[in-house]
C-alpha cells in the first residue's frame, strides 16, 4: 500500500494529515473497534476465568483451554467438530470450487448466448437465507414428503434413495453439499470476472497458435486467474471455520446423528449457551471461540506465507 | 457456423441448463407448493397447481398470524441504514489507508481484517452488556451498529482493491488546483466507486439481510423482528401446517429475488469490473 | 456519494423516530418470555382476554422463542437485561440456575401458591425444598395415540402388554397400509422422551428407580434401564421408512394425514392433532412388559412461571403469578391446551376426550418424572444430552441397549457422586 503514495501526500504538514486520518478513518475504527474488537477481546478474555453457581467468576488462567484440549470430555467433541469442519472444509474445495470455475469457464466462453440469465439464476440460490435454503432442502430430502426419492424413480433410480440427512455416514457430506449448493455463486462471479479481466490479445494469440477452446482455458486462462482461485479458497476456509447456521437450522445444536455433523461452529454454540437441560457455560464457549480463532488465524498464516507469496510470483 | 462448433455450442448450453435447474429448482418446487391445498403438496409434490388443487390458504394465514410486512420494513431499514454506513465509512477507511502514509498503518490494515476472519458472534454476550448500558436493547440501531462493525473489515478490503485501481493523475491533478482533500474524496473520488456498491452488497448485504443471530439476541420484542426471524418464528409456530410453512418460506424468498433480478445487472457489473483479484 | 450520506442520514432519522415510538412502552405492561411458540394463539385470543377482565389496565405481551433457541436466547437476555417481565421456566436445574444467579425471584409470597402439592413445586424449588423460584402451571403425560380407524380396520385393540403392542405393530407391518409405528429419530429427543422415558417407568418403578439413580443404588447399567433400552431398539422394523431423517414434524404429519397407526406420543401433541387428522383418535398408556403387574406413566413436571428479578414492573407481576393460582385458569389452559395438564389441587374438568384419557391414567397408574431431570444432568457431560444421543442410535441400530447404558453411566460418574 506505501508504495502507491503521491507526492503532495507525502509533503503534508503532519498536523493536517493527523485532523485528516482522524476524519477519514475515526468513524470505522471507532464503530468497528467498539462492537467488534472489544467484544472479542472481552471474550478471550472471559475464557481465562470459570464461573460458579451464582455467577461470580474467578481468574483460571489457561485452566480451561487444558480443560478442552486435555480432558476426554471435553478434547473428544472438540476433535470430532474440528476433523468434521475439516471434512465439511473438504468437499467445498473439491466441489464448490470446481464448479465454480467450470461454470465460469462456460460463461466465459465467447458467444453463449443468454450469459446474463445464467449468471443471474445460477447466482440466486447465494442470496437466500441459510435458514431457508436449509429448511427447504431438509423438506426436499424428507423421506416424508418424497420429493428428493420421487425424483430418483422417475429416472429409475429409486433404489439409490436414502435418508440422508439422518444417517451418520452421510449426513455431513449431505450437508456440506447443500452449503455447496448455496455458496457456488460466489467462487463462480469472482473467477468469472478474473476471466473476463484476461487481456483479449492473449487469448487471440493462442487462438491464431491454433489451440482449442479446452486447452486455452486450462494453459493460460486458468493460470491467470489462479490468485482469484488461491482468494476464493481463503474466503471458503474462513466462511467453513465459521459456518453454523445451515447445521443448526436443519440438525439442531445436538448436530446429529451421534454428532456427526458437530461442527466448531454448533460446538460453540452448544458450549457457550447450552441446551435443553444443558446449562451454557460462558467461560467454556470463550475458550473454544478462542480456540477457533486461533484455528482460523493458523490458516490464514499458511494461506499467506506459503501459496499466496509463490502466485504472486507466478501470477504475472 | 460450422456443425461441430454448434454441436458443442448445444452441449454447452445444455450444461448451463441442467445446472441452471439445479441452482432454481429447490426454490421453484417451495415457491410451487406453496400455492396449493395441503392433500396436494403432499399426494403430488412434484406437479404445478391447477384449478382444483390451488389454494392462497397459506398466505393468508402468514398475513393473518404474523406481522410479516412490519418485518419487511424492519429488515429493510436495517438493510440499508447498514449498507449506507458500511459504503460511507468503508470507502473513507479504505482511501485513507491506501492513499496516506503514516506510521502504523500497515499495523491498523491488519487490525481491520481481523473481522474479515472472525465472526463477531464470538462477542455476542460483550454485544448485549454493551447495548444494555447503552440503552439501545431491543432497537433496531443496536442491529446496525453491529452490522456495521461486522461489515466494515470486507468493505475496507474491496473498496482499497477499487481505490488502488483509479488512475493517480486524477488526484494529483485536482491536488495541484488546491482542492482540498475531502473534496478530492466526496467529488472525485467517491463518485468513481459506485461499481463497487455491488461487491460490496454482495458481502455485506446478504449476510445482514440474511442474519439470524443477532435480531435473536439483540430483539426481543415482535415489533424488532426482521425477516428471517420472524419467518423463522413463524416456522417454529407452525412448523406441521406445510401450507402455512411453504408460504412463509416463498414470502421470505420472492422479495430478494425480485430485488436481486432488478438489480443484477449492476450487480454483476461491479463484480466483474474486476474489484475482487 | 452526498446522496448517498443524505440518504443515510435520512433514514437513520426515520428509523430513531420509529423506534422512539415504540420504545415508550405504557407503564403497568408486562412481557412474557416463553418457549410455547405453538401456543401464541391460545395466549392471545383466550389467556390474556380471561386475565384483562380481572386487570383491564395490565397489558401483556406474549413474546415466545422457537423451543431450540429458548435457552440461549433466554440467557443472554437476562444476562444483558433485555429479558421480559414473566419468565416461562423449564423444570429443574435450567430454572434453579437462574434462581441462583439472581436472575429469578421467589415466589412464595405469591397468593395461592399453597394451591399446589409438594410434588407439583418440586420442579422449581431449591434442593433444600426452602424457596419455590416459579409457580407450575402444567405437566405433560406420555403414552401412545393410535388412529381409530386403522385399528377398526384391522381389527386390533388397544394391547396392554408389550407382547400385545408387539403383535399389533406386527400385524400392521403385515397389512401394509399403514406405518406401524410413528417416531423418528432426526431430532433425537423423540427417541429419548417419547421412547425410552415413555416405555421405561414401568422397568424401573417410576419414582422408585429414579430416586435410586439419584441416591446411586442403581446404576444405569443396571438390566431394567438395559431392558428399556432394548425394547426401543425393537421398535425400528416398525418405523416409516427413513426414519432416521424424519424430524419431529415429519412424524407429527406422517400420523395426522392419517398414514400412520400409532404415534409414540406426549400429550402435547394433543392440540396440533386436533387441527389437523381428520380421523378418530384414542390413547393407550406405555403397554406393561411381561411378569410387571404395577403400572407407571411419565407424567413430567413441564412449565411454571417466574418473574424476572430485573423487572420493572415486579407489582403488575405478582398479580398475573397470583392469578396463575386460579382454578379458573386452570380451567381456560387445560382446554384450550389439551395435552398441558394443571398441577393445581383443584380438580379441573377436562373437555377433549384423548387429554382426559391420558389425564385419567394418573387414577390407574403411578406417575413418574424423567429420570434425567433433577440432579442428574448437572454436570458435563450432561446425561439428557446424552440420553438423546443414545436412544436415537439404539433406535437407529447404531448401539446396543448394552452399550448405551454404559456409555451414559460412564458419562456420569465422570462427575456425579451420590450423597452417601
Amino acid at each position: 500500500m506505501p508504495e502507491s503514495l503521491s507526492p503532495v501526500t507525502a509533503q503534508m504538514p503532519r498536523a493536517k494529515l493527523a485532523g485528516l486520518l482522524l476524519f477519514f478513518l475515526g468513524p470505522a475504527v471507532v464503530i468497528y473497534s467498539l462492537f467488534s474488537i472489544y467484544p472479542l477481546v472481552a471474550t478471550m478474555a472471559l475464557s481465562t476465568y470459570t464461573s460458579d453457581p451464582s455467577g461470580a467468576r474467578s481468574f483460571v488462567g489457561l485452566a480451561n483451554f487444558q480443560t478442552l484440549l486435555g480432558d476426554a470430555l471435553w478434547s473428544k467433541p472438540f476433535w470430532n467438530a474440528l476433523g468434521n469442519n475439516l471434512i465439511f472444509f473438504t468437499v467445498h474445495m473439491c466441489v464448490q470450487n470446481p464448479v465454480g470455475i467450470a461454470l465460469a469457464g462456460l460463461l466465459s466462453l465467447p458467444r453463449v448466448r443468454l450469459k446474463g440469465f445464467y449468471r443471474t439464476v445460477m447466482f440466486l440460490p447465494t442470496m437466500l437465507s441459510v435458514v431457508i435454503v436449509g429448511f427447504s432442502w431438509n423438506l426436499i430430502l424428507s423421506p416424508l414428503w418424497g420429493v428428493a426419492s420421487g425424483a430418483l424413480k422417475a429416472v429409475g433410480l429409486g433404489s439409490l434413495f436414502a435418508p440422508w440427512l439422518g444417517l451418520e455416514s452421510s449426513a455431513l457430506v449431505t450437508l456440506s453439499l447443500i452449503s455447496v449448493w448455496q455458496f457456488v455463486g460466489i467462487p463462480m462471479m469472482l473467477i468469472y470476472a478474473a476471466l473476463l479481466n484476461i487481456p483479449e490479445e492473449l487469448i487471440d494469440a493462442a487462438r491464431v497458435d491454433g489451440l482449442g477452446q479446452l486447452r486455452i482455458f486450462f494453459h493460460i486462462k486458468l493460470p491467470l486467474v489462479l490468485p482469484t482461485i488461491s482468494l476464493v479458497s481463503v474466503l471458503t476456509f474462513v466462511a467453513n471455520f465459521n459456518a453454523f447456521d445451515l447445521i443448526y437450522s436443519v440438525k439442531g445444536a445436538l448436530a446429529g446423528p451421534n454428532f456427526a455433523t458437530d461442527i466448531l461452529g454448533t460446538f460453540f454454540y452448544r458450549t457457550f449457551f447450552g441446551n435443553q437441560l444443558q446449562l451454557g457455560n460462558p467461560t467454556m464457549g470463550a475458550a473454544v471461540a478462542t480456540v477457533m480463532f486461533f484455528i482460523i488465524l493458523l490458516g490464514l498464516c499458511l494461506y499467506l506465507f506459503l501459496v499466496q507469496r509463490r502466485i504472486r510470483r507466478y501470477a504475472f | 457456423m460450422t456443425t461441430e462448433q454448434r454441436a458443442r455450442s448445444i452441449s454447452v448450453h445444455l450444461v448451463l441448463i441442467a445446472y441452471s435447474l439445479l441452482a432454481v429448482g429447490p426454490i421453484l418446487l417451495v415457491v410451487m407448493n406453496s400455492f396449493k391445498v395441503r392433500s396436494a403438496i403432499f399426494g403430488s409434490p412434484l406437479a404445478p397447481p391447477d384449478t382444483s388443487t390451488f389454494s392462497l390458504i397459506g398466505y393468508e394465514k402468514v398475513f393473518r398470524s404474523s406481522h410479516i410486512l412490519l418485518y419487511y420494513s424492519n429488515s429493510l431499514i436495517v438493510t440499508l441504514v447498514s449498507m449506507a454506513l458500511v459504503l460511507l465509512f468503508g470507502a473513507m477507511a479504505a482511501w485513507a489507508l491506501t492513499e496516506y502514509r503514516f506510521r502504523g498503518s500497515t499495523v491498523l490494515a491488519l487490525f481491520l481484517s481481523i473481522g474479515i476472519m472472525v465472526p463477531i458472534r464470538l462477542g455476542s454476550v460483550a454485544i448485549l452488556n454493551m447495548m444494555r448500558s447503552a440503552g439501545l436493547n431491543d432497537t433496531l440501531t443496536a442491529l446496525v451498529l453491529v452490522y456495521v462493525a461486522q461489515g466494515l473489515p470486507m468493505s475496507i478490503f474491496i473498496l482499497s482493491e477499487f481505490i488502488q485501481q483509479i488512475p493517480k493523475d486524477l488526484r494529483d491533478a485536482a491536488r495541484c488546483d488546491g482542492v482540498p482533500e475531502i473534496r478530492i474524496f466526496f467529488e472525485v473520488v467517491a463518485p468513481l466507486l459506485r461499481p463497487a456498491i455491488a461487491t460490496v452488497a454482495v458481502f455485506t448485504i446478504v449476510p445482514i439481510w440474511n442474519d439470524l443471530w443477532f435480531p435473536l439476541i439483540l430483539t426481543s420484542s415482535d415489533s424488532t423482528h426482521t425477516v428471517t426471524l420472524g419467518v423463522q418464528q413463524f416456522l417454529g409456530q407452525y412448523i406441521t401446517d406445510w401450507n402455512s410453512v411453504l408460504a412463509a418460506l416463498s414470502m421470505a424468498i420472492l422479495p430478494v429475488v425480485v430485488i436481486y433480478v432488478i438489480l443484477s445487472r449492476q450487480l454483476i457489473a461491479g463484480l466483474t469490473s474486476g474489484a475482487v483479484k | 456519494m452526498r446522496r448517498t450520506i443524505k440518504a443515510a442520514l435520512g433514514a437513520e432519522a426515520a428509523a430513531l423516530a420509529l423506534l422512539a415510538g415504540l420504545a415508550s412502552a405504557q407503564a403497568g405492561s408486562l412481557k412474557i418470555e416463553s418457549w410455547r411458540n405453538d401456543d401464541a394463539d391460545i395466549w392471545n385470543s383466550k389467556i390474556i382476554p380471561a386475565f384483562n377482565k380481572h386487570y383491564p389496565d395490565i397489558k401483556i405481551e406474549f413474546a415466545p422463542s422457537a423451543p431450540k433457541e429458548y435457552n440461549a436466547a433466554l440467557n443472554a437476555r437476562l444476562d444483558g437485561g433485555t429479558a421480559g417481565d414473566l419468565i416461562t421456566c423449564r423444570p429443574f436445574d435450567a430454572s434453579l440456575a437462574l434462581y441462583q444467579k439472581h436472575q429469578l425471584d421467589a415466589v412464595d409470597g405469591i397468593k395461592g401458591m399453597e394451591n399446589f402439592s409438594d410434588v407439583a413445586k418440586a420442579a422449581w424449588q431449591t434442593d433444600d425444598g426452602k424457596t419455590t423460584f416459579c409457580v407450575p402451571i402444567a405437566s405433560v403425560i406420555a403414552g401412545f395415540i393410535y388412529n381409530k380407524e386403522a385399528f377398526a380396520k384391522l381389527g386390533v385393540t388397544e394391547p396392554k402388554t408389550l407382547d400385545e403392542f408387539h403383535a399389533v405393530l406386527e400385524k400392521f407391518k403385515k397389512d401394509g397400509t399403514y406405518v406401524p409405528l410413528v417416531m423418528g429419530t432426526a431430532d433425537q429427543w423423540e427417541a429419548a422422551t417419547m421412547g425410552f422415558q415413555n416405555v421405561g417407568p414401568d422397568y424401573w418403578k417410576g419414582e422408585v428407580g429414579r430416586a435410586n439413580l439419584i441416591s446411586g443404588k442403581e446404576k444405569l447399567t443396571d438390566p431394567q434401564y438395559v431392558a428399556a433400552f432394548k425394547e426401543i431398539a425393537a421398535w425400528a422394523p416398525y418405523l416409516g421408512s427413513g426414519f432416521q431423517a424424519q424430524t419431529y414434524a415429519d412424524s407429527q404429519n406422517l400420523f395426522s394425514l392419517g398414514k400412520g397407526a400409532i404415534y409414540a406420543a406426549g400429550s402435547w401433541d394433543i392440540s396440533t392433532f386436533r387441527g389437523q387428522a381428520k380421523f378418530a383418535m384414542g390413547a393407550f398408556p406405555p403397554p406393561q412388559p411381561a411378569g410387571t403387574t404395577d403400572c407407571y406413566i411419565s407424567d413430567h413436571t413441564d412449565i411454571a412461571m417466574g418473574i424476572n428479578a430485573a423487572s420493572k414492573n415486579k407489582e403488575d407481576a405478582k398479580k398475573f403469578l397470583e392469578w396463575l393460582t386460579t382454578p379458573e385458569f386452570a380451567t381456560i389452559y387445560a382446554n384450550a391446551l389439551p395435552g398441558f395438564f394443571p398441577l393445581g389441587k383443584t380438580p379441573v374438568k377436562v373437555e377433549d376426550d384423548v387429554a382426559a384419557t391420558m389425564v385419567g391414567w394418573r387414577q390407574s397408574c403411578k406417575s413418574t418424572i424423567r429420570n434425567s431431570y433433577q440432579i442428574l444432568s448437572r454436570g458435563t457431560p450432561n446425561l439428557e444430552n446424552e440420553l438423546w444421543n443414545v436412544s436415537a442410535q439404539v433406535v437407529n441400530g447404531k448401539l446396543t441397549p448394552e452399550a448405551a447404558g454404559k456409555q451414559l453411566q460412564d458419562g456420569l460418574d465422570k462427575w456425579y457422586k451420590p450423597a452417601k
